[in-house]
């Protein structure tokens, strides 16, 4: 099993730790519903240094992401991200990821960690432009920290002025660490991902000096629990949850990273067709009025016929009811269509609403 | 870990107080604490009768749902009605305001099964 470089502070702080994805993560602290208001109302930090980050490098290096990912990567310049994500030939999803264009030959994909190992050798499989592939994932440290007081929290800590748009990455000295400070996240709130090399000792030191830089503002540790609470009142897509290599990312409303009208990538020929076809179910968010919760796996009915399944489910720690992803036959995706959960038998009425769950 | 010696447990991390003929349930410290945040007891309110071993109701948490399982048969006396609006109490004060339901039990012999304190606690392995 993994450790990231922070794992003697989860430790210490008395997480509550379990594997995912092969390391020891902290799933909470204190309690998921604590930290979830935490993030929402002030600043949270989280590890998310199990992420994976491959670096793409050479002549041909946009050529490359074009080629194996969705979104029009040409539109980027140094210091853009793009969501996008990696298709098969047959339009199931790879993995969903983050593109940062580096510099005019180079790339940092940030991958899902349960991925790492599969990703990677997909990219090498579809290296067919001799670029340079360096998987770094073991070397970085992430630490997402997000909240609507971040950007105070961290200004803090740089001589810089951070004035970063959304989407957006800078190169900066950061509480005396060279890194790659990016205003991205997962958790729908203003908030920073900061990814940086070097061992346990200087890991600890970036934590801690964000930890006191945000004691006024009642910073807190957050565990994956939360991260995904907070996703999910976001709507953002999980993988292996709500997408894999079963779904297509139109179905799973990723239409808008899927640049159909961009030259050649993997999995176009068969996304075309399903958009000229038409979909046969899409995934939906739903919520219920009873205090019964949706779980990943549940069946979706309409008269005891089954019509979906929830991917992802949970209590909103925000609105304390039902909020959930699913599949549903594309005759019950439009807003307002009535459907149920069935929940040990027994059928919940739902519905399907718009995103976000909760706004911002 | 709190586990009062005055209590009854299940090997499925349920209490019971044993006063008289009367017997007050819930779940342990260690349960409440591996669940995480309990956001809902859902036990029917029309349950007028349950048979040990069987399920009450069900513990919603944020992450994940667990079955209530009666450590003993019995006529239901009362749920705790608190809990619809504070389930969080069952987190807080598992052996106090985090109480289940009373009921009348049916048959003593049934306790002598029953883990006490020190068996719960080499069960759970504290």
């Amino acid at each position: 099993m993994k450790r990231t470089t922070f794992y003697n502070i989860h430790k210490n702080l008395g997480a509550k730790i379990v594997e995912f994805a092969g390391f020891e993560m902290p799933i909470q602290y204190s309690s998921i519903i604590a930290e979830h208001k935490a993030v929402r109302n002030s600043v949270g930090v989280f590890d998310v240094s199990h992420m994976g980050e491959v670096f793409v490098k050479g002549e041909k290096a946009l050529d490359f992401v074009q080629y194996i990912t969705v979104n029009d990567a040409s539109k980027l310049f140094p210091g853009r991200v793009q969501y996008s994500a990696m298709c098969y030939e047959d339009g199931g999803i790879v993995d969903d990821l983050l593109v940062y264009k580096i510099a005019d030959n180079e790339f940092m994909l940030v991958i899902n960690a349960s991925n790492i190992d599969k990703d990677f050798a997909w990219m090498q499989k579809n290296n067919k432009f001799g670029v340079e592939l360096k998987n770094l994932s073991d070397n970085y440290s992430l630490l997402a920290v997000q909240g609507p007081n971040s950007l105070k929290v961290l200004q803090k800590l740089t001589d810089t002025e951070i004035n970063l748009e959304y989407y957006h990455f800078t190169k900066l000295n950061f509480a005396g660490v060279d890194m790659i400070f990016s205003r991205t996240g997962y958790t729908g709130e203003l908030g920073y991902e900061l990814y940086f090399t070097g061992n346990e000792k200087v890991a600890e030191e970036v934590w801690n000096k964000i930890f006191d830089a945000g004691k006024e503002f009642g910073i807190k540790p957050i565990g994956l629990g939360a991260r995904d609470t907070l996703r999910l009142e976001m709507g953002f897509c999980l993988y292996g949850n709500d997408i894999d290599q079963t779904t297509n990312p139109l179905e799973a409303g990723l239409g808008w990273i899927t640049k159909l009208s961009k030259p050649g990538f993997i999995g176009k020929d068969v996304l075309l067709k399903v958009k000229e076809k038409g979909l046969d179910r899409k995934l939906v968010p739903l919520t219920s009025d009873e205090k019964t919760f949706p779980r990943h796996g549940y069946d979706i009915t309409v008269n005891n016929e089954k019509v979906g399944f929830i991917t992802s489910g949970t209590v909103s720690p925000i609105l304390d009811k039902p909020i959930a992803l699913g599949y549903v036959d594309i005759k019950y995706a439009e807003i307002d269509s009535e459907v149920n959960f069935l929940i040990r038998g027994k059928e919940i009425p739902a519905k399907v609403v718009k995103l976000p769950f909760v706004k911002r | 870990m709190n586990i009062p010696q005055n209590l009854k447990y299940t090997k499925e991390h349920e209490w019971i107080l044993i006063e008289g003929s009367t017997g007050t349930i819930g779940i342990t410290d260690y349960a409440q604490g591996e669940l995480g945040d309990v956001v809902f007891v859902d036990i029917d309110p029309a349950l007028t009768e349950i048979t040990k071993g069987d399920s009450i109701g069900t513990i919603e948490a944020v992450k994940t749902v667990s079955d209530i399982f009666a450590p003993c048969s019995g006529k239901v006396i009362e749920l705790n009605e608190k809990l619809k609006d504070s389930p969080e109490s069952v987190n807080s004060d598992p052996y106090g305001a985090g109480w289940m339901l009373k009921v009348e039990i049916a048959n003593t012999a049934e306790l002598s099964d029953l883990l006490d304190a020190a068996a719960y606690q080499a069960l759970i392995g504290q």
